[in-house]
């Protein structure tokens, strides 16, 4: 099944060079469970590919293999060439819960990463600054997380694994934990974030309309045990206004066609 | 509160509870029981005397250096416990034993180790106190959220920063709540390690008292030891509801 806008004609930007090659990992949790059976995959620098798939499908398995958080229990994954071992600086992880120290300001939590390595505090503070400007939270640098709702919260998130400039930007449903208006908020912002922010963006969604509004790509994932199903590349021409893709023929059908996909696994 | 529809303040039951021993007191119905009036007039006199300064500042030593090396002691091994489960496992079964343990009966043990003196007293305040800051800080430690671990360790975070940035501030909470009720405890232990012992201290005092039936000081004694355990309590409450804020909404 290929999308009705695959492929067209000399591409606005060239084809990426694959910056993450995932290479036939599986991944068997306690001698029973296979979540993951021989994915391969590879992930275009500069672009946004999506992971999508219905619950079990090993979305955020694979997710987390690449992040070096979880090991694979057969295969590899190489950044730029380089297999991974473990977490790295160039990979950075957006997380569905938002993962935010509590005891800390909004300008403290988006500048942890920096704080790890060792940064030094003015330094931190200021890139941080800089972020937190980025995704809108400015005049909220000395609020505590509970003193955030859900989206701003997120924005945190965001921020945090924006400022240790790491070439990989890994997103596990990061969208999923904030309300319907917020959301559609969010993925008008990522649209625009890219566009200044020429990151490779790993993205896990269960959101059909939401892999295909922002990705470059879309990898479908069957459940039980999780094999790509289907590779989706899509060319909706996004440097139109965020608000008119959604009413576009060519989004509307591509969600379609991958529902009618995706059907039979759910 | 609201009692039979009039509004009685939470002081209230203070003064009844004074109003009965003064009454008891005056009718000199049991001998234990001198009048408030009296044991109040009791710990005006006896404030200012070196004995009970002396005593006290022996008791305090005593007390402070048995917390300091229960805090040093417990709330290591209750992280150590609450993150690797061969620690658990290994010193599970004996915090929880000396937990709920009636320490008291070891104290005469403890004197035949340490002898007659401070130090026995100091063992027995870390032996009173350790095990519930280790229990709590285990408790605390546990309760860490996966993803807050997992995003120290997708930012690159080393053992060291995890346990020291992470995981220490995460389980303050529990920690605090843990080191209060180890004073509580240690408090117990201080006055039951001199009450054995019986030389030195506010524990050698109440003997003293008792003994020779001066019961207006004795009770005067009782009254400052509370109002200290008190006021100790009530001083770790207001450093833990200024970290309480986070304890509710570590998962997000």
């Amino acid at each position: 099944m290929t999308a009705a806008v695959s492929r067209k004609p000399a591409p606005a930007a060239p084809a990426g060079e694959a910056l993450v090659q995932v290479r036939g990992i599986s991944k068997v949790y306690a001698g029973a469970v296979e979540a993951l059976r021989d994915v391969t995959l590879d992930f275009e620098e500069g672009r946004l590919t999506s992971l999508l798939g219905p619950s079990g499908c090993g979305k955020t398995t694979l997710l987390k293999i690449i992040a070096g958080l979880i090991p694979a229990t057969a295969g590899e994954c190489l950044i730029a060439g380089r297999r991974v071992t473990g977490p790295g600086p160039e990979r950075a992880f957006v997380f569905q819960d938002f993962a935010l120290l509590p005891w800390a300001t909004v300008l403290r939590n988006v500048g942890f990463g920096l704080e790890l390595r060792g940064v030094p505090k003015a330094e931190r503070e200021e890139r941080a600054k800089h972020y937190v400007d980025m995704v809108g939270l400015a005049g909220f640098e000395r609020k505590y997380p509970h003193e955030l709702s859900g989206g701003m919260r997120q924005r945190v998130g965001l921020a945090r694994a924006l400022a240790v400039d790491a070439a990989v930007l890994l997103m596990d449903e990061p969208f999923s934990a904030v309300d319907e208006q917020t959301r559609r908020k969010f993925q008008e912002d990522l649209i625009r974030l890219r566009a200044v922010a020429s990151k490779t963006f790993i993205f896990v969604t269960h959101s059909i309309e939401e892999a295909v509004y922002v990705s470059d790509r879309v990898v479908l994932l069957s459940p039980r045990p999780g094999r790509v199903a289907d590779i989706i590349d899509l060319d909706l021409a996004r440097d139109r206004d965020p608000d008119e893709i959604r009413r576009m023929p060519e989004y509307l059908d591509t969600v379609e066609a991958i529902w009618q996909g995706l059907r039979r696994y759910v | 509160m609201i009692l039979f529809g009039y509004r009685v303040p939470m002081m209230a039951s203070l003064v009844l509870w004074a109003l009965v021993w003064e009454a008891v007191g005056q009718l000199d119905l049991v001998l234990m029981f001198p009048p408030l009036s009296a044991v109040l007039a009791a710990l005006v006199e006896l404030v200012p005397t070196p004995t009970f300064l002396d005593a006290a500042w022996i008791t305090l030593r005593s007390f402070v250096l048995g917390m300091l090396l229960a805090i040093a002691v417990g709330v290591p091994m209750g992280i150590l416990m609450g993150r690797v489960e061969a620690a658990d496992r290994l010193l599970g079964m004996w915090v929880n034993l000396f937990v709920s343990a009636p320490l008291t009966a070891l104290v005469p043990v403890i004197m035949i180790l340490f002898g007659m003196g401070e130090t026995t007293v100091i063992v027995t305040v870390f032996l009173f106190a350790v095990w519930i800051i280790a229990l709590d800080a285990r408790a605390g430690a546990r309760g860490i959220p996966a993803s807050l671990a997992e995003m120290a360790r997708s930012f690159g975070a080393s053992r060291a920063q995890f346990y020291w940035k992470i995981v220490l501030l995460a389980a303050l909470p529990e920690i605090l709540a843990g080191i209060r009720l180890g004073l509580i405890r240690g408090v117990k232990g201080v006055v039951i390690g001199q009450l054995l012992v019986a030389v030195i201290g506010i524990g050698a005092l109440f003997e003293l008292y008792s003994r020779n039936f001066l019961m207006e000081r004795f009770w005067a004694l009782a009254l400052i030891l509370f109002a200290f355990a008190l006021i100790l309590a009530e001083l770790i409450e207001r450093v833990e509801r200024r970290v309480e804020y986070y304890a509710g909404v570590r998962n997000s």
